[in-house]
């Protein structure tokens, strides 16, 4: 597996310009707007209802906004129709809440179907298994290839949605609610994996959580091309030879479809801001 | 201050839409053949024994009944043509029809609307798939071969269930009721008797899926999307058959 390097460093990836959502008398996103350049790690807090899943679905064209316009690859996709969005969102990797697998098919059918189903690259149906297989590599599930969804625990399932999620090298990766629901135990395996995919592959990655440790992790945390282990990163220079640092994390805090809060780590936990602070948990 | 119809007319224009973007998708590649054949297999041959069963009674039952009121004119021989009549026109489409309706509109709803909460259905959006190329087109294809076909059997079953009573109840001779229910059909019952299951085969595959596709608010919904896709599904065939029986009453 190699990077995808044809987007230039400071491309922009995703940008959300103004974006309004409205469901019936329900604001689900309120005027909302980022940008991510190639490499960038976002991690969206908010609470359950806060618009988090909407945004994301704003994002791969899923719901259309309201108001607003969303660009993916430097490309207006606010209108395109469906069949046109389905070009670019195969360079979209997206990780659903409960995995989103298919459940009448084996986990290797689904590891294989973005790959089966993509009219651009076609892929010879010997280098799909051969894909499949690294993609469960990836995620430690190899052996459950020939297994259905319905088998499978929590945890596992959300590992083969990202092995679904990364395995056409997508440069860029959805994550929704990654560890909802999970032990704290499983939860840190899957940002692990989250984080490998992100330093191995330099995708560009965009997290919705409710947990301020999966933030934390992606945001002081490397995977370590040489040892294969997560790493904490030391901002002032070491660990030179492995490969570049991950780029700073921004934060963003969602409330009732609105922004309330968008910076760095630091920023975040000094905030003194009533909601915000509910994320942080208190340093003693 | 008319708000209270805004929701049954968008209700009606997303049906609509659907069914347009399902019909559209039939003439556009990609087709998914495995799909068609595996829907082919549960609503047409799982369909099966519940067909043969309900034709044979409702034969059975016709024959019976309406034996009495014939001896009263001295005319049951004449009985076969009643069965074949009643069964081909009217009874055959509309109780395979409902069978059908409650077995395979109440399926579709319940899988697609599983898949719908559990965001298969954006998965499949998301992995560059068109859900209604994949999900309604082949489902919508299969009933419409198979209702037709069930209907057929059923319709042969029905009149070989009142064969049964008319040989060992009322002593009728084997030629006499065969004769009696063949002659009595024209080309104009059987036209009406394979459209209206084609037509009823489109309201089944559509109102299942549609209800399916718009299912939300978790298991629950679930539920809720499959009681409607039966109802509804089921009042629209007894309105379309009234529709088309007065058409083809008119036309004879």
């Amino acid at each position: 597996m190699h990077a995808p390097d044809t987007q230039p460093p400071d491309a922009s990836v995703l940008r959300l310009e103004n974006i309004t959502v409205r469901f019936d008398d329900l604001v689900a996103l309120e005027n909302l707007s980022f940008d991510m350049t190639a490499g960038d790690t976002r991690v969206v807090l908010g609470a359950a209802g806060s618009g988090k899943t909407t945004l994301l679905k704003t994002a791969l064209g899923l719901i259309k906004p309201d108001a607003g316009r969303v660009f993916l690859f430097g490309r207006d996709v606010t209108d395109m129709s469906e069949r046109q969005m389905f070009d670019i969102r195969s360079q979209v990797g997206v990780l659903f809440q409960e995995g989103g697998l298919f459940d009448s098919i084996t986990v290797a059918e689904n590891v294989a179907y973005p790959l089966v189903n993509r009219k651009l690259q076609t892929v010879s149906p010997a280098q799909v298994d051969e894909r499949v297989e690294d993609a469960l590599r990836f995620v430690e599930l190899e052996q459950t290839l020939d297994k259905y969804p319905s088998e499978l625990s929590g945890g596992m399932r959300r590992r083969v949605g990202i092995a679904r999620a990364v395995v056409t090298q997508p440069p860029l990766v959805l994550y929704d609610s990654p560890t909802a629901g999970l032990d704290p135990i499983t939860a840190n395996t899957i940002m692990a994996l989250i984080a490998k995919e992100r330093d191995s592959q330099n995708t560009t990655t965009l997290i919705v959580t409710q947990r301020y440790q999966d933030g934390q992790l992606m945001a002081n945390f490397r995977y370590n091309r040489s040892s294969g282990q997560l790493e904490p990163i030391s901002r002032n220079g070491g660990a030179r030879d492995h490969g570049s640092n991950p780029r700073p994390t921004t934060f963003m805090v969602m409330k009732e479809g609105r922004a309330v809060f968008e910076g760095t780590e630091a920023e975040l936990e000094a905030s003194t801001d009533r909601y915000i602070s509910k994320f942080v948990p208190k340093r003693s | 201050m008319l708000d209270f119809l805004k929701p049954p007319v968008a209700a009606i224009q997303d049906f609509y839409s659907l069914a347009g973007l399902a019909l559209r998708n039939v003439f556009r590649s990609p087709h998914y053949s495995d799909d068609i054949a595996l829907q082919m297999d549960i609503i047409g041959v799982g369909s099966l024994p519940i067909i043969i069963l309900t034709g044979f009674f409702s034969g059975v039952v016709i024959t019976m009944q309406m034996s009495r009121a014939l001896a009263q004119y001295g005319a049951t021989g004449q009985v076969g043509q009643i069965v074949a009549i009643t069964l081909v026109r009217e009874l055959g489409p509309v109780l395979t029809a409902l069978l059908v309706a409650g077995r395979n509109a109440s399926g579709i709803a319940s899988e697609l609307g599983s898949m719908k909460v559990t965001e298969q259905i954006d998965a499949m959006r998301a992995l560059g798939t068109d859900p209604i190329q994949k999900l309604v087109t082949p489902r919508m294809i299969a009933t419409c071969v198979m209702l037709p076909m069930l209907t057929i059997i059923a319709d042969f079953v029905g009149i070989f269930g009142g064969y049964v009573i008319a040989y060992f109840t009322l002593n009728l001779t084997s030629s006499q009721y065969w004769t009696n229910a063949y002659q009595a059909l024209e080309y104009n019952d059987i036209v009406q008797g394979l459209l209206k299951p084609f037509v009823f085969a489109f309201v089944i595959s559509l109102v299942g899926c549609f209800y399916g596709l718009r299912t939300s608010g978790g298991t629950q919904g679930v539920g809720r999307a499959t009681t409607e896709a039966v109802v509804v599904a089921s009042v629209w065939i007894f309105v379309i058959t009234s529709l088309l029986t007065r058409i083809f009453v008119n036309l004879s």
